[in-house]
């Protein structure tokens, strides 16, 4: 999708724009405030954050934090870290992204290019599914999955999370699409592309900044979410939150606030990475249709 | 699904082929197929989300409690739902928080697109900061955020500290405010997202038109309020449908800032359910209160999802 | 209902066990002991399985004291793949007991003689229908009050045995300008502090009539009311910032001399031991004012879930680890609390551990041992919370104390 130009006509006074660096540094100090904490504390003894200012720089500098979080803290009754958790968090993300994308485009595809009647209302359907609360969900769904027999295991969660995406995805691709001239699809048929072919061969290629968009959303809702990594997960499917969970919710202890934060830091690293290194196709993205309609 | 699929294939056809002359079997089997492509995911739908809606719908006539029973008790579940105080309290929090957050985020997020689209310097560097909060769960940031509302050890403390005697900030510990510190967090988490999403609006609009405007000599805020907000109104449409969304989903924000506290001011929705459904071994009313839900839900979206879905055939 | 519940269940776990990875001879352990000390105790549980050629596959869900390991065994139940033992409190082990999903431990008991050692009022939820369904490891005892001897020792305060010295020991140290009382404001510690009020104003027949008989008369009593305007007093003691405060955070007030007094359970203890303090030369456990003669107990117990029927050769063998002597001392020495048998020696303990064990071996014997309202001991789930919901309401200021008897009469028959 070009865009004729990325900056608009509109001129500002000095004044102005002074004011708006001031706001605009303002608000990126609110938005980076709580990591800073984070950050700050996760390097200090714990000494001297028990009582100390939680604003302070660390007068001790020590990485000791970041370590124990990763392998030797205590994650139930075995000092792993939340090290063999990243991994099971990888093994569910990456298929739960890439077969609830996959579903979205190609129903966006035929939502948009092969119309039928009533595909609206089957649209709306799969939009009205976004705003199930998932609570609702947990005790039917266990039955489900233990029917199917992936109870406890990552297929079991990629299902999960693919049907609870999808309603998603589909709507990025689907506002995406509709702005994609109708016009290819029927030359393309005319010359007896087919379905898949069209697919393929045009939809795709030129779908690269809603793809983005859809592994963003994706990849932050299903690396972050607790509720059912922690219901149907077993000992090796178990994600990195429910880790994390127990290591900064441990019930009758001592606790350990700088390995919290290091652990907690951790945990949002894959997050943060995606976002800083896919950001800027990310607004891209959704300029190229998202927010179009 | 399957009859509805066999039946409707002359209709698709109309659709999907210029030409009205009878399909030959290639073309026929071509026309289902994107039927079929549709289908798994709306089996999906069918049975995970309007399968297990029934469910629910069911399980709140019953006198569940631990584990779904079956033992039918009526609308006894209704009954208790609307004598509970929390529950009116959950309500009226949901409607307090959402409408704040919602105006909250839409203003901020506009605001911050508006001023980044003055081609300013470091946007590349600003955009991913404004954007990252809504990378992190509250599983994460929670135990910084309680930090940092704690009057004892937070923000206060530290004014107190570098000299700011007089400085108050304990709305956490209040009743009355503490569910604007949830409003807080929350537009922390999501204000950049919804300012990346006017942003893309912004970045679409057809600069001609300004530069038209410019020359017949409409000042930056009459462009602004006469020409650039009106086209961006996909984007608050966009924006309003997330926004909700995340408003009534909001949990683990609330479990994480004030566990429902103080006393129970801050309870929403969806930690009354999750919590008459799991810890309080009263599945019933747990299901009544996500049936009422569900319901409000439908009475704000189904009409917005009919007009925004209408209006575009 | 239940039986056809349990074959659809049993039915889908043969299901899921024929698709599912566990390797036989394993036992999979629901817990939320996660903290190092906890976790360090359970290892000797571990160990010793292990050297009997049991592997211990672990699966932690810490938070909410359970509530997140309790919906996560819902799920994995109604999947048909429970776990092989659970951690559980109180009613939940009846409550699921009366699903048919527990196995019958009695062969195991009965050869170890569980009967002998264990006090009825834990008996009384670790046993069902006359079977035995769960292995105890631990009494906690809710009913203690912390304190910071050197602040009390400042102030002129002796230890206090009546409500009355109780308030004027708070009254000195708030004039003192000390905090009198370390409190974290969430619901389950507002209803720790209500326990040990009701318990010391009402006294144990009371507290049974209003907490276990759920008796409507009691919970609308002047005595009840009573109850709540002594919480009235304890809140007008706490600091200003102690809303939803972890009671860790509480507890290290006492420690540092910001605070005098913690009304709290046992594992308190922890904190103190870990920062170096000494029991009797640093600081004080003592009993709720009133409440000398009673214990208020919560107790961890592992119930062992059906497995197709017969308990497995594992599960019997994880529950006779449990009960042996000499797991339950060294476990309760890490945890603050003190074993669930009362024939196990005292040796290993330090002052406040054996005076805990004194304690429940005195007032098992005199009928003084009561379940834990607080702790989910006393009443099922669904009661408790309602309970909490009107205690922590009152505690913040909502309803005034007549109000919240009302309330409290209301909430309870909901709930029930």
């Amino acid at each position: 999708m070009s865009v004729a130009s990325t900056e608009n006509a509109i001129s500002t006074g000095r004044i102005t724009r002074a004011f708006i660096y001031l706001m605009l540094i303002l608000f990126a100090t609110f938005y980076l405030l709580p990591f800073g904490i984070m950050l700050i504390n996760s390097v200090k003894p714990l000494s001297e954050i028990n009582g100390g200012n939680m604003m302070a720089l660390p007068q001790v500098f020590t990485l000791e934090p970041w370590f124990k979080a990763w392998n030797s803290a205590q994650i139930g009754v075995e000092p792993t870290g939340l090290q063999p958790y990243f991994w099971n968090s990888l093994k569910m993300v990456f298929p739960a992204v890439a077969i609830s994308t996959v579903l979205g485009a190609l129903n966006g595809y035929v939502l948009t290019k092969w119309r039928f009647k009533g595909d609206t209302i089957l649209f709306g359907l799969m939009l009205f599914a976004c705003f199930i609360p998932f609570q609702i969900v947990l005790i039917p769904m266990a039955r489900v999955l233990g029917f199917l027999g992936i109870a406890g295991s990552t297929p079991g969660l990629v299902l999960v999370h693919v049907v609870y995406g999808l309603g998603f995805t589909t709507l990025y691709f689907r506002n995406y699409y509709q702005v994609f001239p109708t016009e290819l699809i029927r030359a393309a048929q005319i010359d007896g592309a087919g379905f898949f072919r069209i697919f393929w061969r045009i939809m795709l290629p030129s779908s690269g900044p809603i793809i983005v968009v859809s592994v963003i959303w994706q990849f932050t809702n299903i690396w972050n979410d607790f509720l059912f990594g922690a219901s149907f997960a077993d000992l090796d499917s178990q994600p990195m939150t429910v880790a994390l969970n127990n290591l900064v919710s441990s019930s009758t202890g001592v606790k350990e606030y700088n390995v919290h934060f290091a652990g907690a830091i951790l945990a949002a690293l894959p997050t943060l990475l995606v976002y800083i290194v896919a950001g800027r196709y990310f607004v891209r993205g959704l300029m190229a249709g998202s927010v179009k309609g | 699904m399957v009859d509805q699929t066999n039946s409707s294939v002359a209709m698709a056809a109309d659709y999907a082929t210029p030409t009205a002359v009878k399909p030959d079997l290639r073309t026929r089997l071509q026309n289902l197929i994107p039927k079929l492509v549709l289908s798994p995911s709306l089996a999906l739908m069918l049975v995970f989300v309007y399968g297990f809606i029934v469910f629910s719908v069911y399980l709140s006539f019953t006198g569940s409690r631990i584990l779904p029973s079956y033992e039918w008790v009526g609308l006894e579940n209704y009954e208790k739902l609307f004598r509970l105080r929390h529950w009116s309290i959950a309500i009226t929090n949901l409607g307090v928080f959402a409408s704040l957050y919602i105006a909250i985020c839409i203003a901020i997020g506009l605001s911050l697109a508006i001023f980044l689209d003055q081609k300013i310097r470091g946007e590349g560097f600003l955009r991913p900061i404004f954007l990252y909060p809504m990378a992190l769960s509250f599983i994460v940031t929670g135990t910084a955020w309680k930090w940092f509302l704690d009057p004892g050890i937070g923000l206060e403390h530290t004014m107190h500290l570098w000299g700011w005697e007089s400085f108050q900030f304990d709305w956490i510990k209040n009743r009355d405010f503490a569910i604007y510190t949830v409003v807080i967090a929350a537009v922390w988490q999501t204000s950049g997202f919804v300012m990346a999403m006017f942003l893309a609006g912004l970045r679409g609009i057809d600069n001609e038109i300004l530069k038209a405007a410019q020359i017949d000599g409409a000042s930056n805020w009459n462009m602004y309020r006469r020409i650039i907000i009106p086209q961006l109104r996909p984007a608050f449409l966009s924006a309003f449908v997330i926004l909700s969304h995340l408003a009534i989903k909001s949990y683990d924000l609330v479990v994480a800032l004030t566990g429902g506290g103080p006393g129970r001011a801050t309870e929403v929705p969806a930690t009354f359910m999750y919590s008459y459904t799991f810890t309080r071994n009263q599945m019933g009313i747990g299901a009544s209160s996500a049936v009422i839900m569900l319901m409000t839900v439908a009475a704000i979206m189904v009409p917005y999802l009919y007009a925004e879905l209408r209006e575009k055939k | 209902m239940h039986k056809l519940l349990v074959k659809t269940t049993s039915a889908l776990a043969l299901l899921a066990a024929t698709a599912g990875t566990s390797v036989a001879a394993d036992v999979e352990v629901l817990h939320w002991w996660t903290s190092g000390g906890e976790a360090a105790a359970l290892n000797v549980l571990k160990d010793d399985l292990e050297s009997q050629g049991i592997g211990w596959a672990d699966m932690p869900v810490a938070g909410g004291g359970g509530e997140s390991a309790m919906t996560v065994l819902r799920a994995r139940v109604t999947a048909g793949n429970a776990p092989t033992a659970v951690q559980m409190l109180g009613f939940d082990i009846q409550d699921w007991a009366k699903e048919g999903a527990l196995a019958n431990l009695n062969e195991v008991a009965a050869k170890e003689g569980w009967d002998d050692v264990v006090p009825a009022a834990l008996q009384r939820f670790a046993k069902f229908d006359g079977k035995w369904i769960s292995a105890p490891v631990n009494v906690h005892s809710t009913n203690w009050v912390w304190a910071n001897k050197a602040v009390l020792d400042k102030n002129g305060i002796a230890m206090p045995t009546t409500w009355e010295e109780f308030t004027a020991a708070l009254d000195k140290l708030k004039a003192a300008g000390v905090t009198p009382l370390a409190h974290g404001g969430q619901p389950w510690q507002d209803a720790t502090l209500f326990d040990a009020v009701v318990m010391s104003t009402g006294g144990p027949d009371f507290y049974k009539a209003a907490f276990i008989d759920l008796d409507e008369e009691a919970l609308g009593s002047d005595t009840m009311k009573e109850a709540f305007d002594r919480m009235g007093v304890l809140r007008a003691n706490v600091d200003k910032n102690f809303s939803g405060r972890d009671w860790n955070l509480a507890t290290a007030m006492v420690i540092n001399g910001d605070a005098g007094f913690q009304m709290m359970g046992d594992w308190a203890k922890g904190e103190f031991l870990g920062a170096g303090k000494k029991p009797g030369e640093d600081f004080l456990c003592f009993r709720f004012p009133g409440t000398q003669n009673q214990v208020t107990f919560n107790a961890d117990q592992f119930a062992m879930f059906d497995q197709g029927g017969e308990v497995s050769a594992e599960q019997a063998a994880l529950a006779s680890a449990i009960m042996s002597p000499n797991f339950q001392s060294a476990f309760n020495v890490v945890k603050g609390s003190v074993p669930a048998r009362t024939d196990v020696s005292d040796e290993a303990f330090d002052a406040c551990g054996q005076k805990g064990m004194k304690d429940l071996a005195a007032a098992a014997s005199s009928g003084n041992l009561y379940g834990s309202m607080a702790h989910g001991h006393a009443a099922p789930a669904s009661v408790k919370n309602a309970i909490y919901d009107v205690v922590t309401a009152h505690f913040n200021g909502e309803y005034d104390s007549a109000s919240a008897v009302e309330e409290l009469v209301d909430a309870v028959s909901i709930a029930k």
